[in-house]
């Protein structure tokens, strides 16, 4: 007995993992714009600093979101090597997504070290740590959680257990999250680093 | 297909801790809808029972059978259970029974996911009653929360509410949350995927489109709520600024992120009972519902314009004024989608052979409160009449002519209508009629003179008042009526307990109904249809039971 049933022509009917992956991700689109929107709210208000035109710096940060955008770009490619049977060209592109990803965390590590022991701000120290941290570390925290999945699916592709008939359409939704988290970074990296840093 | 029959047989040989298990270990749809609904109802005479000491303090003036703190406590868990563990698990409970039997599906779309979220739902639940025990924390202050179910900051922040009570309702309202947003999910893949071959989105079952845009609205407003709570536990735990006015935090921010959540929260409240509605009226008006299309417009117009009307939630704060007469214009217009609704109900009933059978009475009680509660509601959309009403009992009577005269009514006719289709046995007739009679001349005695001492001036979320401003002879009515409801309520679930094994045998359709859940044993098998459905219309049974007359398809 199928749970499936054979979808006529009378009708639209997507695949429920596109709507499962869809909802999921319009879910956490609105809880980044809770804390998308305290940052604005809070732009420029405080009882002490540092300000962020004092300590942040847009160069190495620019750097880093050109790495975790071209990301995008090689999951792309990774997925559709996997829908024409090219596993290790699969392999290599994932390998370099998962780099890519891997350096952006790398990269917020570095600044978040200099704030924390060079300019002492922390969540706690004032209204712009605590907006700031939220905001940026929730965003590296989906970035990890990612990577985790796509290591993932790396690990299965090395042990040889990915079926590209099987396997393609799930690869797909697992890299709509990574496009999602991609996407979010345009928005957070526009609200810190351009409109927060307005004179 | 004979192995599948073999199977209620051993299931019957099982003990008790084998059926429990069974329960335990479930992903059935039906099994999980028919346990959110039973736990919400638990949650429902906790919550009552919450409703009623605070109704015993308020009784006459000065009393002293609450302290002012267990009062808070009282309010703050009454209104957080209602809208959180009873209203959401109930009404997410009957769509999780109902959507695969009224789409011909065997499951919902993920049925492992769905059973996460109940799970989820009930440890959310039970998160937030563990704090009458673990509440106190390392200060030894606290108890159960008492900072209302809207938690306003600074109230919550750590200065003004010490130890953890305000922790535990943060965490079990976010797991819960996690839950109900899994459901919404479920529902959505489900309706979007699963429906039989024939059933076009313009052939769904009025109830199936009403959650299906109960879940975008959960999807758009949950995670804002778990955004603003993860804000509020960053401030409590690790000495965040959101909400800190010493730090020049705003606790307005807080205002507009949870009423960004809270008002469509109220429409994924009765969304729900419109779907029960639009099922029951026009089966007993043997009628064909009312302007299906108009319908299904008007329920998306609602959502839409739900997302932006929060701001009447804070008229008294002091917006500027270009704010409250936008939200208060936007606040008028949603009452034009809302009003499309009723006449579409009442044109149902127009002319149709009415039965007056214990569901349609509840339906028909629904539309008179509800409407109560609607116009009051647009009452308070006017910004100076709530500046002169806010956080008075006016608004209190308003809200609880909505959600208990509109959703609550709306759960019993649900009850009422699905009973034998859940259990294979009718409720009693009786004893329905009288419990609906009872718990509505209960219902006014207790809300309405709420009204008039809201009018008088009596603001809400006072333990007690003194005997010298006019406010006795109300709150003595309004308490008085509590009795009758408890008895209305009582009688509805003794005759849920009675009916199980005395009731009626219901046969497949007792109500001679046109939707798909009845073309089905009761109770349906676990795979619900022997072989999947084709429909040619909104109501195939309808077209079965008269191949004759078919139902005609609109251009």
């Amino acid at each position: 007995m199928s749970l499936a049933t054979a979808a006529p022509a009378d009708s639209w009917r997507p695949g429920r993992g596109k709507v499962g992956m869809a909802c999921l991700i319009a879910m956490e689109s609105f809880f980044f714009a809770g804390f998308i929107i305290a940052y604005l709210f809070y732009i420029g208000k405080g009882a002490t600093g540092p300000w962020p035109r004092e300590v942040l710096e847009v160069k190495p940060v620019l750097v880093n979101s050109a790495a975790l955008i071209a990301s995008s770009f090689t999951v792309i490619a990774s997925v559709k090597a996997l829908g024409r049977g090219h596993l290790a060209a699969m392999r290599w592109w994932l390998a370099l997504t998962i780099l890519l990803g891997a350096w952006f965390i790398w990269g917020t590590w570095v600044e978040w070290r200099g704030l924390i022991w060079e300019h002492g701000l922390t969540l706690r120290t004032n209204l712009f740590g605590t907006t700031f941290y939220s905001l940026v570390g929730f965003h590296a925290f989906h970035v990890i959680v990612g990577l985790l999945a796509l290591s993932t699916i790396l690990g299965l592709g090395v042990m040889g257990r990915l079926r590209p008939a099987r396997d393609t359409l799930r690869f797909e939704l697992v890299s709509w999250y990574w496009h999602f988290v991609d996407v979010v970074w345009v928005f957070v990296f526009t609200t810190v680093y351009i409109v927060g840093l307005r004179p | 297909m004979s192995t599948l029959h073999a199977q209620p047989e051993s299931v019957a040989r099982q003990g008790l801790m084998e059926r429990l298990h069974g329960w335990a270990i479930t992903v059935d749809h039906k099994r999980l809808g028919i346990m959110y609904i039973l736990s919400g109802l638990v949650f429902f005479v906790v919550a009552g029972l919450e409703a009623t000491a605070m109704r015993m303090q308020l009784i006459r003036p000065l009393n002293d059978f609450l302290t002012p703190q267990g009062f808070n406590q009282m309010f703050t868990m009454h209104g957080t259970t209602m809208v959180f563990l009873v209203g959401m698990p109930v009404l997410l409970g009957f769509g999780n029974f109902l959507i695969p039997l009224m789409i011909g599906a065997r499951d919902m779309a993920f049925p492992r996911l769905n059973a996460f979220g109940f799970w989820l739902f009930l440890f959310g639940g039970a998160l937030l009653y563990f704090s009458w025990l673990g509440g106190d924390g390392l200060y030894g202050a606290g108890g159960a929360p008492d900072v209302g179910w809207f938690a306003y900051s600074p109230l919550t922040s750590k200065t003004f509410s010490r130890g953890n009570s305000t922790d535990y309702w943060i965490l079990g309202i976010m797991v819960s949350g996690f839950g109900s947003m899994t459901t919404a999910i479920n529902f959505l893949a489900t309706i979007l995927c699963m429906r039989c071959p024939g059933m076009t989105l313009m052939r769904l079952p009025l109830m199936a489109w009403m959650m299906l845009v109960v879940a975008v609205l959960v999807i758009t407003a949950i995670p804002v709520l778990t955004a603003a709570q993860v804000m509020l536990l960053l401030d409590r735990s690790l000495g965040a600024h959101f909400f800190d006015p010493q730090q020049e935090g705003s606790a307005v921010l807080w205002q507009h992120l949870f009423w960004f959540f809270g008002h469509p929260e109220v429409y994924i409240l009765i969304l729900p009972a419109f779907g029960f509605l639009s099922e029951i009226v026009p089966v007993f008006s043997r009628k064909v519902i009312f302007g299906y299309p108009l319908m299904v417009a008007a329920t998306v117009a609602i959502a839409f314009i739900s997302l932006g009307v929060w701001v009447h939630h804070m008229f008294v704060v002091g917006l500027p004024p270009w704010m409250n007469a936008l939200f208060a214009a936007s606040t008028f217009l949603i009452s034009v989608p809302t009003g499309i609704k009723i006449f579409n109900w009442l044109g149902t009933m127009w002319g149709g052979r009415i039965r007056f059978e214990t569901p349609m009475l509840f339906c028909t009680g629904f539309l008179a409160m509800f409407l109560i509660g609607g116009l009051t509601g647009i009452m308070l959309a006017v910004v100076p009449f709530t500046t002169q009403l806010s956080d008075s009992y006016f608004v209190v009577g308003h809200f609880h002519y909505v959600l208990f005269g509109g959703t609550v009514f709306g759960i019993f006719a649900a009850i009422f209508y699905w009973y034998p289709k859940a259990t294979g046995r009718m409720l009693d007739e009786r004893l329905g009629k009288w419990a609906f009679w009872i718990l509505l001349i209960g219902f006014n005695v207790v809300f309405l003179p709420m009204h008039f001492s809201g009018l008088l001036g009596m603001p809400r979320r006072i333990y007690t008042y003194q005997p010298d401003r006019g406010w006795e002879i109300w709150n003595l009515i309004t308490t008085l009526g509590v009795p009758i409801q408890i008895l209305g309520v009582a009688l509805i679930v003794w005759n849920m307990v009675r009916s199980l094994g005395k009731g009626r045998v219901a046969g497949d359709d007792p109500w001679d109904a046109w939707t798909l859940e009845w073309a089905t044993s009761s109770p349906p098998p676990e795979w619900n249809f022997d072989r999947i459905p084709t429909v040619t219309s909104a109501r195939p049974l309808w077209d079965r039971k008269n191949p004759h007359d078919p139902d005609e398809e609109q251009p």
